[in-house]
């Protein structure tokens, strides 16, 4: 049951960055790639209807984390106390920047704002990946599992760490290379002409960045934790994650002047790099820098089995639901976005 | 303050109190949007649609802002909270995941189609949209007041080995006693809300002489709507809250009413102050008899005052939970004169030529804000020393190792940040109720979220 949890929040987790990724992504690329407002606002139309939706899948992971792994919740969001704030505060930022720059159109306001939304939604991008190293890296868990993180210490991934070190913040970066690619892929796919060029001009650049980020990362995280070669070496089926992202890296250039294929790599490309780190560290949630005892797994942190098993009923449920109305909106927000079209751009 | 524990609840108060201006809000507006557009489709005017619109434009605002103020509020059980959330995780968790997955979903994407898709939905469609919005709200709440609940009066669970609560029965947890009182009650203070922004905006139409079509429709539906829910507040939703309360927490009905020693007949304090170190109510205006028949339905009822308990089960600061109370009922019951007359002059037709009452209606705006945060407070702040009632206590919550140091740093975040936050809320919503239901559409993603 606890294995069955694992997957299914990992798996929200997963849908959350594929689909908040783009809109991150289009926050970071948007400066760079729209060159008058008119393009500007165009970018933001593309993640209107769909960002905030997008963004309630990390509060309903977080949501189901809770329930399912009470006590790696309660762990890791008093451990890493200060950086999940940050994030929250940026959320707030990247939130409200999105949508009050809407209200007024004044030039001031508007590009105040979307300087704000840049800032906030490449420092999100940047959290994110940092918030994962530390995960990979392991944390300094006390005997009675519990640790505190400061935001930074020396910068070194071993002995008293903090949330960013060399490690963390070469994930955090990938991380961000990797998302502002997703959402110039993006950006591609919902706009035309010189916009959707620059796009994909600019994601062309981006991919060889990627590519980079992606050999150095994976290779520190093997380095510097021998629990992930150890589960690969274990189940060596699990190869199947790590050969999908890197294929749909590949495809992802491939595809460089089809903009829906190109787009679908991308999510792919996540998709098989976050599997490749879940599948590496289970069964650990968590794992200790200190102590491999103290690490927190699975089966330590699990809630009672009758809640588990019945919430299995209800998620389903759910989420079949939140799957239908996600079809039926973006279905109803399918193909570009243009500037002659009504008010909204659809 | 030299422990976390103080900061950690400052913090909690703080977060919870700004991001409750909002939601109940948007409880309110959604269902009162459902109606103008029920009345759009009914009579095929136009007026109702644009009535709609507008409101929905505001209600863009509010849910922008309820929403971002929300996600701190999931996150800080764990940040601030992580003993209480390690202990009692397997039962409030299984509430707080549901309404992430039952009812934001549901709210943001039917959202975004009824302000991105008006044109292309149809008027069915829209309706419906605008359906979906109320019914995630509401549902929304209800998982709320299931997780509050669940810690006022603690059902379902059995204490595991490692000291954890674990979940025995979902439906009694969902369907605990507690919540189907404490959840029409705390809707019911939502609609008030909802309807008093409405009439309030209505009546300053009417009274500035502008959009005067759009202010008498704002005024009669907020008027009927309120009305209704002013007197649900109080019979039965009100007087259920208040038989949940003199059943499982004796003490703190001894703190609301100002009940220092344990009486046959007991006085219904109307007014008077606590004077917790002598433990008498002083200047007391009270009604004879009136709380022992309130309680009990019987004037000579015995009624157990502060005396009969331990001082340390004592729901500090007594003086807090005394006043929020009486301010929530005492607010309450002025909303209903305020709602029952204004219907009156409705049904009268007078209501739009007597001034006098349309500025009585625009001054209550911050009223019900204040009557819906003192509810919270006396709930809260009378659930103390208790985090879960009765078995986990408050200063055995927090996070042990966040230092107090940390907890000031993200606190002074969360001022300053909702300072920032507020400031523009009320710029907009002003330049929209400035602009007027005529407004065009603004290309207001705005109100995505």
């Amino acid at each position: 049951m606890g294995t069955v949890w694992f997957c299914l929040v990992a798996l929200m987790l997963t849908v959350y960055v594929v689909l908040d990724g783009f809109d991150l992504g289009a926050g970071v690329v948007h400066l760079f790639v729209a060159h008058s407002e008119e393009e500007r606002r165009l970018v933001s139309r593309t993640i209107g209807p769909v960002w905030d939706a997008n963004e309630v899948w990390l509060i309903a992971a977080g949501g189901t984390l809770f329930f399912a792994f009470p006590g790696l919740y309660a762990t890791s969001f008093s451990g890493f106390y200060l950086p999940l704030m940050i994030v929250l505060w940026l959320l707030i930022l990247r939130g409200v920047s999105f949508e009050f720059s809407r209200h007024l159109t004044d030039a001031t306001w508007v590009s105040f704002w979307d300087a704000v939304f840049f800032l906030a939604s490449l420092l999100l991008a940047v959290f994110y990946g940092a918030a994962l190293g530390n995960v990979v890296r392991g944390v300094p868990l006390d005997n009675q599992g519990r640790f505190f993180e400061a935001l930074w210490t020396n910068f070194q991934p071993a002995g008293e760490t903090g949330i960013l070190d060399w490690y963390t913040i070469l994930a955090g970066v990938a991380a961000l290379v990797a998302l502002t690619l997703h959402g110039a892929l993006w950006v591609s796919l919902k706009t035309e002409r010189e916009l959707q060029a620059r796009a994909q001009d600019l994601a062309a650049k981006l991919w060889w960045a990627v590519a980079l980020f992606t050999i150095v990362i994976t290779w520190s995280s093997f380095k510097l934790q021998p629990h992930l070669q150890a589960s690969y070496s274990a189940r060596p089926w699990g190869y199947i994650f790590p050969v999908t992202a890197v294929t749909a890296l590949i495809l992802i250039i491939v595809f460089r002047r089809n903009e829906g294929q190109a787009f679908y790599a991308s999510c792919a490309y996540l998709v098989g790099m976050l599997a490749s780190v879940a599948f590496g560290l289970y069964p650990d949630l968590l794992p200790a820098s200190t102590n491999s005892a103290s690490s927190l797994t699975v089966d330590n942190s699990k809630a009672a089995n009758y809640g588990l098993k019945i919430g299995l009923v209800w998620w389903t449920l759910g989420i079949i639901l939140a799957t239908v109305y996600f079809v039926m909106a973006y279905r109803r927000f399918a193909g570009k976005v243009s500037v002659s079209s009504d008010e909204e751009g659809y | 303050m030299q422990s976390a524990l103080a900061v950690d609840r400052l913090q909690f108060a703080f977060t919870i109190t700004f991001h409750y201006i909002f939601p109940q809000i948007t409880m309110g507006l959604a269902l009162l949007i459902v109606v103008l557009k029920t009345m759009a489709l009914r009579t095929g005017n136009e007026h109702y649609n644009r009535a709609a619109r507008f409101w929905a434009k505001i209600f863009g605002i509010n849910f922008a802002v309820g929403v971002v103020t929300g996600i701190p509020m999931e996150f800080q059980f764990g940040t601030n909270w992580s003993a209480f959330s390690k202990a009692a995780g397997g039962v409030i968790g299984q509430t707080l995941a549901m309404e992430g997955v039952f009812s934001f979903f549901l709210e943001s994407t039917f959202l975004g189609l009824f302000l991105f898709g008006e044109k292309r939905l149809g008027r069915i469609g829209q309706w419906f949209s605008a359906m979906m919005i109320f019914v995630g709200s509401w549902l929304s709440g209800y998982f709320i007041v299931a997780t509050d609940a669940w810690m006022q009066h603690p059902v379902a669970y059995s204490l595991g080995p490692s000291g954890t609560f674990e979940l025995k029965s979902f439906w009694s947890l969902l369907l605990n006693p507690w919540t189907l009182w404490q959840y029409p009650h705390t809707m019911m203070g939502a609609l008030q809300t909802g309807c008093f922004v409405m009439a309030t905006i209505g009546a300053f139409y009417i009274l500035a002489g502008r959009h005067e079509d759009y202010g008498r429709t704002f005024v009669r539906v907020g008027v009927i709507v309120g009305m209704l829910a002013s007197i649900l507040q109080l019979y039965p939703t009100g007087d259920g809250q208040g038989v949940m309360i003199t059943r499982y927490q004796p003490v703190t009905l001894a703190a609301m009413e100002g009940l220092f020693h344990t009486e046959r007949g007991a006085p219904l304090a109307i007014l008077g102050q606590p004077d917790v170190a002598n433990q008498r109510l002083d200047n007391p205006l009270t009604i004879p008899r009136g709380l022992s028949f309130l309680t009990y339905r019987a004037w000579t009822a015995e009624v157990k005052g502060l005396d009969q308990f331990p001082r340390d089960a004592w729901p500090e600061p007594i003086e807090l939970v005394y006043f929020s109370y009486h301010i929530m009922v005492g607010l309450g019951t002025i909303f209903i004169a305020i709602f029952v007359i204004a219907a009156f002059l409705l049904w009268r037709e007078a209501l739009f030529r007597r001034r006098g009452m349309l500025w009585v209606i625009m001054l209550a705006m911050p009223f019900p804000f204040i009557a819906n945060m003192a509810g919270w407070i006396t709930a809260e702040v009378g659930r103390q020393p208790w985090l879960v009632y009765g078995i986990l206590r408050t200063s055995e919550g927090p996070s042990p190792l966040v230092s107090v140091g940390s907890a000031w740093f993200t606190l002074i975040g969360f001022m300053g940040l909702y300072t920032l936050l507020g400031i523009l809320y009320l710029f907009l919503v002003y330049r929209e109720i400035d602009r007027g239901p005529e407004a065009g559409v603004v290309a207001s993603s705005a109100s995505v979220n």
